[in-house]
């Protein structure tokens, strides 16, 4: 800490000197509005424009302007028996990514969270695939997948492809195995993210004061009535942000299983934000429609957050 | 060689008391089993990367070989592959290297033109991708960590009408799916000319960060007790001298954390960059990806594009990981 030198308030020439202050209010004015303009800019007219050509049939390679068709694109989407079932990959996907990533990133953060030697280095070193783009990973984890010279099949101890798995085909042995493919594309979602939930976690067990475990350790608490009793409610609320984060991050899926399957192999990795893409681009073009696809996509994601976050504020009242 | 105190004891006989052997044999022994289990973990995890490391110096052939390869030798082929634009040779000027290696004068560029039947014509966009990339990730990444700093700041501080729904808004911002706000946005740039300019995207990556990036630092500065500020106001200080001389450097862990968040992001986005550029503002993540089209899979030039695209990054985060692995927070838990 620097000192800091002391001036008087009084007795100084305060007639010019107030001139120079900014007001509080000049203050919170001048720190928001950049930020808020920016947003405003950049997503208002977007999001509007999105939602004006969501009641359209607009196609953005079509050459005329869009009509308006009211609510037919939501009613089209929700009569829509395999926009359901989209929705239901997507489900099945976030709930098994987001569980095992909460599970690996916090037992991974229990691991590292007493000091040993090297330990800054190694836990850095686990951040890594948190740091190389999407794009990348899915075809790198394409490479590694492929079944007669990736590294995957021959870790596993498969080393004749014959009867080994093609994951990204979603077969083994020959024979289709139903969801393979999907596990396969969460399996590299779950590589990549849990070091992202590690770090929160870590964050979260960090800030927890010793004087807790004092306190229970005088009591001849067990560690696991400590870990139950002190840990596990003090770092929930961290917890559940890096749940948040990666629950809006599933319903966004899409560089990823891009990269890696494009959908496939039939439908079974066509989450959501894959088929936005296939009707928005890819031969289809039907911008109306997928416009208000993203907008039952948002407004699923917001009220997911809004629980979310409400759960969130009652638990740090709660611990205040 | 360094023995444990652990094992051998003390080296002199013990006349005082004291308190050295607080940890129980069996603590110590659960502590080393926790380290490895942690080394292990951490290779398991990197397996990818040795893939890609090794992939980035194979050949053509290895790269396809069956079973695969762990022992090979090296080759600086990809990176080759990944520096040059090549064209298909003509069989007579195969011929022709044929002829020369036989008399064995032959420099590396015509070594690997004869191993793979192509021919170097200039150089590849490579670098200027990846130029690209650090102007427009390094300069938006500071943008948004500032701008982000000053909201998160006066959020954190002040009564701000409507502060949980503008926080609300803030995050919203990230939830739609980046697909659909690309037909506004083209249409937008198109229209601003912003298309395929380094303004533009330096423009959109601070926006597509400042949310996360407000988020994160509102909750470190959250955490800054508010009595470090008032005692500096009392002294005499403005607001904007206690916000630069007291908080600043206090915040410091968040910003550095809140930087490697936001470089990770604009430095790998893939998205928005294959829409909104074609090709003076374009990114390395879409030409990275888009090394595919040339006549087969050029995995070892995918590869040693991927290796010299993810090393920046890993130094960054390297040198700023004491803070990264410090605390990234969000608010969540107060004192």
């Amino acid at each position: 800490m620097t000192t800091l030198p002391v001036r008087s308030p009084i007795g100084t020439s305060s007639g010019a000197k107030q001139r120079r202050e900014l007001s509080d209010r000049a203050i919170v004015n001048l720190f928001i509005w950049p930020t808020l303009i920016l947003l405003i800019a950049w997503n208002v007219f977007p999001l509007f424009y999105s939602l004006y050509l969501a009641f359209t049939d607009y196609s953005a390679i079509a050459n005329r302007p869009p009509t308006w068709v009211g609510f037919g694109n939501f009613a089209d989407i929700l009569t829509d028996r395999q926009a359901w079932k989209y929705f239901a990959t997507t489900g099945r996907y976030a709930l098994v990514t987001v569980g095992m990533q909460l599970i690996l990133g916090f037992g991974l953060a229990l691991l590292v969270r007493e000091k040993f030697r090297g330990s800054g280095v190694i836990t850095t070193l686990i951040l890594v695939p948190m740091m190389i783009s999407p794009v990348v990973v899915g075809l790198f984890w394409k490479l590694m997948y492929n079944p007669t010279f990736g590294y995957f099949n021959y870790l596993l101890g498969f080393s004749d492809p014959r009867f080994g798995p093609d994951m990204l085909a979603g077969r083994f042995a020959g024979q289709p195995v139903p969801n393979l493919a999907l596990w396969a594309v969460a399996l590299v979602d779950i590589w990549m993210w849990s070091p992202f939930v590690m770090l929160l976690a870590l964050s979260g067990l960090k800030a927890i004061p010793d004087y807790l475990y004092e306190a229970a350790a005088i009591d001849r608490a067990s560690s696991w009535f400590q870990f139950w009793r002190i840990t596990l409610p003090q770092v929930a609320p961290l917890l559940l942000i890096a749940v948040l984060f990666r629950t809006i991050e599933a319903f966004k899926a899409f560089d990823l299983v891009m990269g890696m399957t494009g959908g496939g192999p039939g439908d079974q990795t066509e989450l959501i934000a894959v088929n936005l893409y296939r009707q928005a681009f890819q031969g289809q073009w039907r911008t109306g429609r997928a416009s208000a696809l993203a907008y039952i996509i948002l407004i699923i994601i917001i009220a997911v957050s809004n629980l979310y976050i409400r759960y969130l504020n009652r638990m740090r009242g709660e611990n205040a | 060689m360094t023995t444990s105190f652990y094992e051998q004891g003390p080296a002199r006989p013990i006349t005082e008391s004291i308190r050295v052997d607080k940890i129980s044999p069996r603590a110590r022994w659960l502590g080393k089993f926790r380290a490895l289990l942690v080394i292990v973990f951490a290779l398991i995890g990197l397996i990818p990367i040795f893939v890609m490391g090794m992939t980035a110096f194979k050949t053509r052939a290895e790269v396809v070989s069956v079973p695969p390869k762990v022992i090979f030798s090296p080759t600086l082929e990809g990176f080759v592959f990944l520096f040059t634009e090549r064209a298909v040779a003509s069989p007579a000027r195969i011929e022709q290297l044929r002829a020369e290696a036989r008399v064995g004068e032959l420099n590396l560029f015509e070594r690997i033109a004869l191993a793979s039947g192509q021919e170097i014509t200039g150089p590849s966009d490579y670098v200027r991708r990846l130029v690209n990339s650090l102007i427009i990730a390094g300069i938006s990444t500071v943008f948004s960590v500032v701008l982000g700093l000053f909201a998160a700041y006066a959020f954190s501080r002040f009564e701000v009408k409507g502060k949980n729904d503008l926080l609300f808004f803030i995050l919203s911002t990230r939830m739609l799916p980046a697909v659909v706000v690309t037909i506004p946005l083209f249409l937008m740039y198109r229209q601003l000319a912003l298309h395929d300019t380094h303004l533009g995207m330096i423009l959109l990556y601070t926006v597509f960060n400042l949310s996360l990036s407000v988020w994160l630092l509102k909750g470190f500065i959250d955490e800054i007790p508010r009595e470090y500020e008032d005692a500096a106001l009392v002294d005499g200080y403005t607001r904007m001298q206690a916000f630069f001389k007291i908080v600043l450097p206090q915040a410091m862990t968040g910003i550095a954390a809140t930087t490697v968040f936001c470089l990770i992001f604009a430095w790998n986005e893939y998205a928005f960059a294959l829409m909104l550029t074609s090709d003076k503002a374009r990114t390395a993540p879409p030409s990275i990806a888009t090394m595919l089209g040339r006549g087969g899979i050029e995995w070892s030039a995918i590869a040693a594009g991927s290796l010299g695209f993810l090393i920046p990054v890993v130094i960054v985060a390297f040198a700023l990981r004491n803070y990264l692995l410090r605390g990234v927070t969000f608010g969540a838990i107060r004192q």
